[in-house]
């Protein structure tokens, strides 16, 4: 029986139960005249009945089907002919996935011995049994569930309570997904980046100029070639995002302003939604954008000028990365902005200040530490930004500050690390784990202080 | 006259002497916003210009209307009908013949691939399909309109530039010459691209279709779907509702919108490192995909949520508390129901916000050539923003007018889902 | 604040004034009972003369064909119940009223002969002469300084760092905040007393020399020990200035003007020297206010 099949099941079981719950607890009032001496309403004693047939049965599966692969792929190992056994776990683990491809009907690398055979036999027998056993046993203990709650249900039960209190442990555990999330993410990344610095030392990583992951194919080169610096990707993504920010910033900034002090409110009406359209657009978009319009544009200009123009100029891909954050910039200064009180406009007003007056030595200097977050918050979500970059930008590392160059970001390096084919061992494929890691790091840190100045701001005028 | 000191000049002089600069500033000012505006306007309509104008073309495709005569010979010799048999015989041929019978004078082996050449790969398919459908005609010439090839399709809707030197373009002057022939006949024409909405991949651009990627995206969007809007509303209702304000409550706080602003390719390896080389599920299947883009757009869904739970006022929670309902029954019976717009709008922009996002799933193998059109979530496929991707590096100039095509039907489904949740706050909004 | 929140929050005070002025009424009288002014609104020499102005948000009348003169050297306070539209005159006679989109001014109002609604009218100019002082003190985040120097540096009144440190400490002195804060300067406005920084921003208008200054319940928001300062202050500078204030408090109305005007529900009803008025009122409306029948 398939895991989802044995889930409705169970959900099917769990209405029979809520149904079952509430005539018993009617039954034990006294019929339904008599429902004042119960101490919930019916339906809570049918949901009472209902968590204890889904609950402990629902626990059970997601149990059973995490720990189920490796107890199988124990028994088949344990059941597989001694020369097999005896493999380094690098091949038994080959040998193993071929297995798995097998069993699934998937193509199989390289000829399909006996052993390979009766393995998969082996192995496809186990997962039905192990199947078949996890069915039965959560329905008894799904049946087992009702029955017990059945014979619980009385008068004095206070069922809503329980409800309640199951019902807030499980919106706990939602709340905690969340932190779940950061955590996975912090430990995801940090073991395989450690598991990288294991290989390729801290200090060429972090200062080391050249960067070609390239070299390293086989694991057991690795520390011969000396080509994890990240130092050019960084300089890279600071140019791009550099680049991106002179365009965003003057633009996003000065729209927000024109906006919200000069703009009538039927232009804000039309105008607002209009350039808030630019930050719901796909990135890929944006990297189609910059790969097929602007960079070949940005190139054609940089020629009828004499300059050398690199096909996938840093200059193309910041230049639409910039427009990408436009919107980003202009709705946090606009929220910042409006959050300066009235108060000191009419101050400035009230002393004769024509409106740019007011804005620039007024509003703008109560509103610096809002915007500054909000471009720490942009910032952040430049260097992190991926499509444009992979798309328009370059793959080769060069350490250069010249925008008309073609340089590559930390972005890119991940994505050309990690798609296509990878052995999971090679100092490559970790490398692009050590690389996110500085990623989060950073990103984090721009937005923990950006987030905590704009929070510090608005308290400032609430 | 109300300075006491009389021997400085009055204020309001003093103040017109400068008015004029300040004025002038004031304008520079005011046209530097409005500068500003423009430009981001621009950009805004530049972008959809330029995407329309590279992509409308795709939604024709060029046909060739060649006399096809279904030789029984070729076809099904034994004369059973057998599906079997005419399922794979060579239809190839008849395509060939067909060619052949219409240009008589092309001799030489390579000019004859070049004729072969004018129509798609695909057209074998589709006589295939006429007989399968109908095996009756078999042993009947027809008049029929095949797909062209892409670099036909591009000549004849001037992509192509016939003034190039030979050796510079895509198609050499006597291809030109029969396609001339051809239009001349009347034997040329254009329908709508069903192949473009049918299809999945293919290296053919004009076989190739979003079909396959419409299909991961919707798989995709359900699996979010399913997880993030029950965690997302049940997060917000106990961070909103039941936490108490303390330390730990902060901390998810803050969490929650640091979460917010991390690179979505983070949460590319995440899954990689989780879901895929830790839990083994299996590599580009949407189920993956969405279990990524679940995760990121959480934070979304908590954050509008939220705000929706804030706006509705104490007084609804104090009148469900005053008649004695606990604390859960005045949220679930009044405040959810009341917050629900508000949190179906924040919903439908993470799903939006979601449908475009690609880059943590080049991490989690959504990135492959797959040509079969996914038929659930555990089935290898990719999603449209990353087909978009794929086509984007294709280097055939039939692929630029494709992608821009599917860039076109991705914002068309965007654009929806945000009218949508324009519409639903428009529809639900409501000033306490 | 993007403008469509101002107007809608000035709006909903407005309503809010009006339901209120709505309670009023219905202990006084209703509008049509109010009548033409009581009092003589002209005066000898006159610094600002309001004739018939109206005052409309969107459809609503605010104000009501109110006449009145501001004489040199004189305080004038306007009272009456809330909603009455004391404030709103009085932000008319500097243009504030302009930052609200949907305010509409119609009559004359003139500054030593020069209507300020003129087309040719520059608000700029015009604030300059006419200046405000608000209800909630709203010092600049900048230094005490810089609050002062504000206006004489938009309006170029210094050529020198030297001008500029006279008029800084001219205008604090005036404001009687010199010795409170001339060994801090530098710090921030917004960390003085409340009474502190509506001194300091009386002083930051004062700076660039109005001729007339608009107080709108300048005392509203502070204690009564930084109120007393205050209407000291008032006084001393009726010497050097014209001056407008409305004020809640009847008491200070009665301390700090020579000349009262008092309001109901948009029109003005009955203007005098203020001993006349508190003492001997001639309207019926004004002697329920003044008697604290209803307010």
């Amino acid at each position: 029986m398939q895991p989802t099949t044995l889930v409705i099941l169970l959900l099917i079981l769990m209405a029979i139960a809520y149904q079952f719950g509430m005539r018993r607890s009617v039954a034990v009032a006294g019929g339904p005249k008599n429902l004042r001496s119960l101490h919930s309403r019916p339906n809570y004693y049918g949901y009472y009945t209902a968590i204890w047939a889904g609950l402990p049965a629902l626990i059970v599966v997601g149990l059973w089907a995490a720990m189920q692969g490796n107890f199988i792929i124990d028994l088949v190992i344990a059941d597989l002919p001694p020369d097999v056994r005896s493999l380094p776990p690098e091949r038994l683990g080959l040998w193993l996935n071929d297995l798995k491809n097998l069993a699934e009907g998937n193509i199989v690398s390289g000829e399909v011995s006996p052993a390979l055979r009766a393995g998969a036999d082996h192995y496809l027998s186990l997962q039905q049994t192990a199947a078949a056993a996890m069915a039965v046993v959560v329905l008894v203990i799904a049946v087992a569930g009702v029955s017990f709650a059945m014979k619980l249900i009385s008068p004095k039960l206070r069922a809503r309570n329980r409800v309640e209190g199951v019902v807030k442990v499980l919106l706990i555990f939602c709340s905690s997904i969340a932190i779940v999330t950061t955590l996975g993410i912090v430990l995801s990344v940090l073991f395989e980046a450690i598991r990288f610095f294991n290989m390729v030392p801290f200090m060429e990583f972090f200062f080391g100029t050249e960067w070609s992951p390239q070299t390293a194919i086989r694991s057991d080169q690795v520390g011969s070639s000396g080509a994890f610096g990240m130092i050019p990707l960084f300089a890279g993504t600071m140019l791009i995002s550099l680049i991106a920010m002179t365009v965003a910033v003057p633009i996003g900034l000065m729209s927000a302003i024109y906006l919200s002090e000069y703009a009538s409110s039927r232009m804000r009406a039309y105008a607002k939604p209009a350039l808030e359209v630019l930050a719901g657009i796909p990135t890929v978009v944006y990297g189609f954008f910059a790969a097929l319009t602007v960079a070949p544009f940005v190139r054609n200009v940089g020629e009828s000028m004499g300059l050398e123009v690199s096909s996938e100029s840093a200059l193309a891909a910041g230049l639409v990365m910039g427009i990408m954050i436009i919107p980003f910039v202009s709705s946090l200064s606009d929220d910042v902005i409006n959050a300066v009180p009235q108060s000191m406009r009419d101050a400035s007003y009230g002393v004769g200040a024509t409106r740019s007056e007011t804005i620039t030595r007024v509003i703008f200097p109560a509103a610096l530490p809002g915007i500054v977050g909000g471009i720490l918050l942009a910032v952040s979500r430049a260097i992190g930004e991926t499509m444009i970059v992979v798309m328009a930008a370059g793959l080769s590392a060069n350490l250069t500050a010249n925008p008309l160059e073609s340089v590559t970001t930390v972005t890119v390096q991940i994505v050309t690390l990690l798609v296509g084919d990878q052995e999971f061992d090679s100092a490559k494929t970790l490398a692009a784990f050590a690389l996110g890691l500085m990623l989060f790091v950073v990103t984090l840190i721009l937005n923990v202080i950006a987030l905590h100045v704009v929070r510090k701001y608005r308290e400032q005028y609430e | 006259m109300n300075n006491p000191d009389t021997n400085k000049p009055r204020t309001i002089d003093l103040v017109n002497q400068s008015l004029a600069r300040r004025y002038a500033r004031e304008r520079r000012f005011r046209r530097l916003g409005l500068a500003a505006i423009t430009a981001g306007l621009l950009f805004v309509s530049f972008l959809f210009i330029s995407i329309f104008a590279k992509g409308y073309t795709a939604f024709w495709q060029t046909e060739i209307q060649l006399r096809i005569t279904f030789d029984e010979q070729m076809i099904d010799p034994s004369g059973e009908r057998d599906p079997e048999v005419l399922g794979f015989a060579d239809y190839n041929i008849l395509v060939k013949t067909a060619l052949m019978e219409r240009f008589p004078d092309v001799r030489k082996r390579g000019d004859r691939r070049d004729l072969f050449g004018l129509v798609s790969t695909g057209a074998s398919l589709q006589l295939r399909e006429i007989v399968m459908a109908d095996p009756a005609v078999i042993g009947t010439t027809q008049t029929l309109w095949l797909t062209a090839d892409d670099d036909i399709d591009m000549l004849v809707k001037g992509h192509i530039d016939r003034e190039r030197d030979e050796s510079e373009r895509r198609v050499n002057d006597k291809v030109i010459a029969w396609v001339d022939a051809l239009e001349a006949d009347g034997a040329l024409g254009s329908s709508f691209n069903i192949n473009f909405f049918s299809h999945g991949d293919s290296r053919d651009p004009e076989q190739a279709g979003i079909a396959g990627a419409v299909m991961g995206s919707f798989y995709t969007l359900i699996v979010t779907l399913l997880l993030s809007f029950p965690i997302g509303v049940a997060s917000a209702v106990y961070l909103e509702e039941f936490a108490p304000k303390n330390k730990w409550t902060d901390i998810i706080e803050v969490n929650i919108n640091n979460l917010a602003a991390v690179p979505s390719i983070v949460f590319g390896l995440l899954g990689l490192a989780v879901f895929i080389n830790f839990f083994e599920l299996p590599r580009s299947a949407p189920i993956v995909g969405g279990l990524v883009l679940t995760l990121m757009t959480l934070p979304t869904i908590i954050i509008a949520s939220r705000a929706a739970l804030k706006s509705v006022p104490p007084s609804i929670r104090e009148a469900a508390l005053g008649v004695g309902a606990s604390k859960m029954q005045a949220t679930t019976h009044h405040v959810v129901p009341l917050a629900l717009p508000g949190m179906l709008t924040g919903t439908i922009i993470g799903m939006a916000q979601a449908l475009g996002e690609s880059a943590p799933l080049l991490m989690i193998g959504m990135v492959a050539f797959i040509v079969d059109i996914p038929q659930g979530a555990f089935d290898p496929s990719t999603v449209l923003p990353v087909q978009i991707y794929l086509w984007a590096d294709s280097p055939e100039r039939a692929f630029v007018e494709r992608t821009s095509a599917a860039i076109l039907v991705l914002l068309a489904f965007l654009l929806t889902m945000n009218l949508l949740a324009v519409i639903l706050r428009k529809k639900f909004e409501r000033r306490w | 604040m993007s403008s469509t929140t101002v107007d809608e929050e000035v709006l909903m005070a407005e309503e809010i004034e009006s339901k209120e002025g709505v309670g009023g009424a219905d202990l006084g009288a209703r509008a049509d009972e109010i009548g033409a002014t009581v009092g003589d609104y002209t005066v000898d020499k006159p610094r600002m003369t309001a004739r018939g102005v109206n005052v409309y948000y969107e459809d609503k009348r605010a104000i009501m064909d109110v006449n009145l003169d501001i004489a040199e050297n004189q305080v004038i306070s306007l009272i009456g119940p809330s909603g009455c539209g004391k404030s709103t005159f009085l932000r008319c006679l500097n243009r504030m009223n302009d930052t609200i989109d949907v305010c509409r001014v119609t009559g004359e109002i003139k500054l030593d002969d020069q209507d300020i609604y003129d087309k040719k009218m520059d608000v700029v100019p015009l604030r300059a002469q006419v200046g405000m002082v608000f209800q909630k003190p709203n010092p600049f985040p900048k230094s005490i300084y810089e609050n002062i120097a504000y206006g004489p540096r938009i309006h170029g009144l210094a050529r020198t760092k030297d001008e500029m440190d006279e008029i800084v400490e001219v205008s604090l002195r005036r404001a009687g905040l010199w010795e409170e804060v001339k060994d801090r300067l530098d710090e921030a406005g917004t960390g003085l007393s409340g009474g502190q920084q509506q001194r300091l921003c009386i002083a930051r208008t004062i700076s660039v020399s109005p001729e007339v200054i608009l107080m709108d319940e300048p005392c509203s928001a502070l204690d009564p020990i930084a109120t007393a300062v205050v209407e000291e202050l008032i006084d001393e500078l009726r010497q050097h200035f014209t001056i407008a204030i409305v004020t809640h408090s009847m008491q200070q109305a009665a301390r700090v003007s020579q000349r009262t005007a008092y309001f109901h529900l948009g029109r003005l009803v009955e203007v005098g020297p203020t001993d006349e008025i508190f003492t001997n009122p001639v309207h019926k409306l004004t002697e329920d206010y003044i008697t604290g029948r209803f307010g």
